[in-house]
């Protein structure tokens, strides 16, 4: 488990991002140095601690479970890059 | 000069009727279209809507609305382009938003309206705030005032390089790991990442959802209180919001620092700092003391590592935030051709094609690491293991706590680097962070606050003649605004560094 199994193309897949072979190169390379100096986290013992999420903990944040307005119909389509009848297009997904 | 008051300087001269919102506003829109060609804080502004604003406010004045009621009524404040303004554009500096318009106002957005301030204005940053330096900004390089071949800093480049060059009155910017801090020391205003939860993150478009805050860019010390009293507070559209009480800040700001202890953690004088900065945060230390405070060294032992402990978790939260902008609901959306292969799912080559274009190469870049850092066979080495070390660097400092009242160290290792300088080397840049991401990773507040300038005859920056602003950061309690602004306040006013202006003419 080190820098080195870094698969870019793999992992840039994962993230849904195509890369031009040029990309995949430089932030290959890029990314390899990086995780080189995320690895000094190794040197401490952390077997004993606990981790922490957020630096402020705060439990079961709730509201009570009532309609309240949100966007409208219009609003939500506003800004979309293809919609129709009310609806977002998108690319058939099942034949 | 009206666009270059304070805020508390406008609004006693708009009380006084010595001028209006609307000439006030106007100065600032005259004053962007003087020097914003050489600075380029401003992506884009709406100056009728922005002077319809000042006009609603001369009408509140007139009726007799005071500044007591609301505090900024008829002040300009620009905003950093990942706050909504209900009907501006939101690109967070980014291509991958396309022609995004925002449905509603952000809760500061919302609290700022309230107040009486007039919004206006997209400040250029990093693409969705990953950045030191606003290069990369998908649409251009945001200038620093006080010497243009150099970077303002970043993400909130532009936020920072506004108040700088006087073209607002304030700016409000978001700080992940030091993007307020850092810019407003390389430009040489004053700038607070408020406590984790202090103020409400909705409508701010998210980057790392448990180190992400908002906080304000101003002229002086008071201003930035008077600004945090608005912005803070509980939100229950923002569920990490604290529901804790808002002391009135300015109030608080009474000079009186005596007895106050600050701590000097003796790894932040590192390898790296620079001579002058070093010798600049020195003296700003002696003031401190000639001011009453008590100083001592402390330890924070996990300093080291708060930088890959930032690089792991940041990236990781990005690549959860960032998965919505996949071309279908909103911006960008580049298909698939049509030829390709019959087996891959058309939505998922829609997905990668439109991220693909849409992001530039730093936003990949963390998207990359963070989707590895979480993936099968890795959460455990690498994000479990940061958010372990988080947990002793928050520790860190609540220790430190116990003994001092605030902890003081330089903003940056360096003064403002040359555009270019630091592009080709994420790690590099990243590295110039290494003293504000501490505060994040711990949920901790902290403001930078001009402390002197470099000499101008620096050989190790190659500054020539210029000379470049320097930041003093305080870092204080959680919830501890209201000591570390007024230990700034009392530095501030014995001082007057806020006062100089960058050489830009008027």
């Amino acid at each position: 488990m080190s820098a080195t199994d870094f698969d870019i193309r793999y992992v840039a897949q994962l993230a849904r991002i195509e890369l031009t072979p040029g990309e995949e190169q430089r932030l290959g390379a890029q990314l390899s140095n990086i995780l080189g100096y995320i690895e000094k986290l190794k040197e401490l013992d952390v077997s004993r601690v606990e981790p922490t999420a957020h630096a402020v903990p705060l439990f079961n944040v709730t509201r009570p479970d009532e309609p309240r307005p949100g966007l409208t119909h219009d609003e939500a389509l506003r800004n979309a890059p293809a919609s129709a009848n009310g609806l977002f297009i998108v690319p058939k997904i099942v034949e | 000069m009206l666009n270059s008051l304070t805020i508390s300087e406008m609004t006693a001269r708009l009380a006084k009727r010595e001028c209006t919102a609307r000439e006030a506003m106007q100065a600032c829109l005259d004053r962007i279209h003087r020097v914003d060609r050489d600075i380029r804080a401003f992506l884009s502004f709406d100056a009728n809507d922005a002077l319809t604003q000042a006009d609603a406010a001369d009408k509140a004045l007139a009726r007799g609305v005071t500044h007591a009621q609301k505090p900024l009524l008829g002040v300009p404040i620009a905003v950093k382009d990942l706050l909504a303004v209900k009907d501006q554009p939101l690109n967070c500096g980014s291509k991958i938003l396309g022609k995004f318009l925002s449905p509603y106002d952000a809760t500061v957005v919302e609290r700022l309206r309230a107040a009486g301030a007039i919004i206006f204005g997209r400040l250029n940053m990093d693409e969705f705030a990953m950045g030191s330096s606003t290069e990369n900004s998908s649409y251009f390089t945001t200038l620093n005032p006080w010497d243009t071949t150099r970077i303002p800093g970043g993400s909130s480049g532009g936020s920072a390089a506004a108040v700088a060059a006087d073209e607002a009155i304030a700016t409000l910017g978001s700080d992940t790991g030091g993007s307020i801090r850092q810019p407003a020391a390389l430009c040489g205003v004053v700038g607070l990442k408020p406590t984790y939860g202090r103020v409400s993150r909705y409508g701010l478009v998210a980057f790392a959802s448990s180190l992400d805050q908002v906080g304000p860019f101003t002229k002086d010390l008071r201003d930035t209180a008077t600004l945090l009293r608005v912005i803070s507070g509980h939100d229950p559209r923002d569920a990490t919001s604290v529901p804790e009480p808002v002391p009135d800040y300015v109030a608080e700001l009474d000079g009186n620092i005596k007895g106050l202890k600050i701590g000097l953690p003796r790894e932040y004088m590192i390898g790296g700092l620079d001579a002058e900065v070093k010798q600049t945060v020195d003296a700003a230390v002696g003031q401190l003391q000639k001011l009453g405070a008590e100083t001592m060294e402390i330890s924070l032992p996990h300093t080291d590592y708060a930088a890959a402990t930032y690089y792991i978790i940041a990236p990781a939260e990005a690549s959860a935030n960032l998965a919505r902008f996949d071309g279908i609901r909103y911006g960008l959306r580049v298909e698939p051709a049509a030829n390709e292969s019959q087996d891959e799912n058309k939505v998922t080559g829609l997905y990668s094609r439109t991220r693909g274009a849409g992001f530039g190469a730093e936003v990949k870049r963390r998207i990359i690491l963070g989707t590895y850092v979480l993936s099968s066979g890795y959460y455990d080495a690498y994000y479990l293991c940061a958010q372990k070390v988080r947990t002793l660097i928050r520790q860190d400092f609540l220790n430190a706590f116990e003994k001092v009242d605030a902890i003081v160290t330089p903003t940056t290792p360096t003064a403002a680097f040359k555009v270019g300088e630091k592009s080709d080397d994420p790690l590099q840049m990243y590295l110039s962070d290494i003293f504000t991401v501490a505060a994040n990773v711990a949920g901790i507040c902290g403001i930078s606050v001009p402390c002197g300038f470099t000499s101008g005859v620096n050989s190790e920056l190659g500054t020539g003649n210029a000379k470049l602003p320097i930041g003093l950061q305080l870092l204080g309690k959680p919830f501890g605004e209201a000591t570390i602004l007024k230990i700034a306040h009392a530095y501030e006013q014995s001082t007057g560094w806020h006062k100089e202006k960058p050489p830009l003419g008027n």
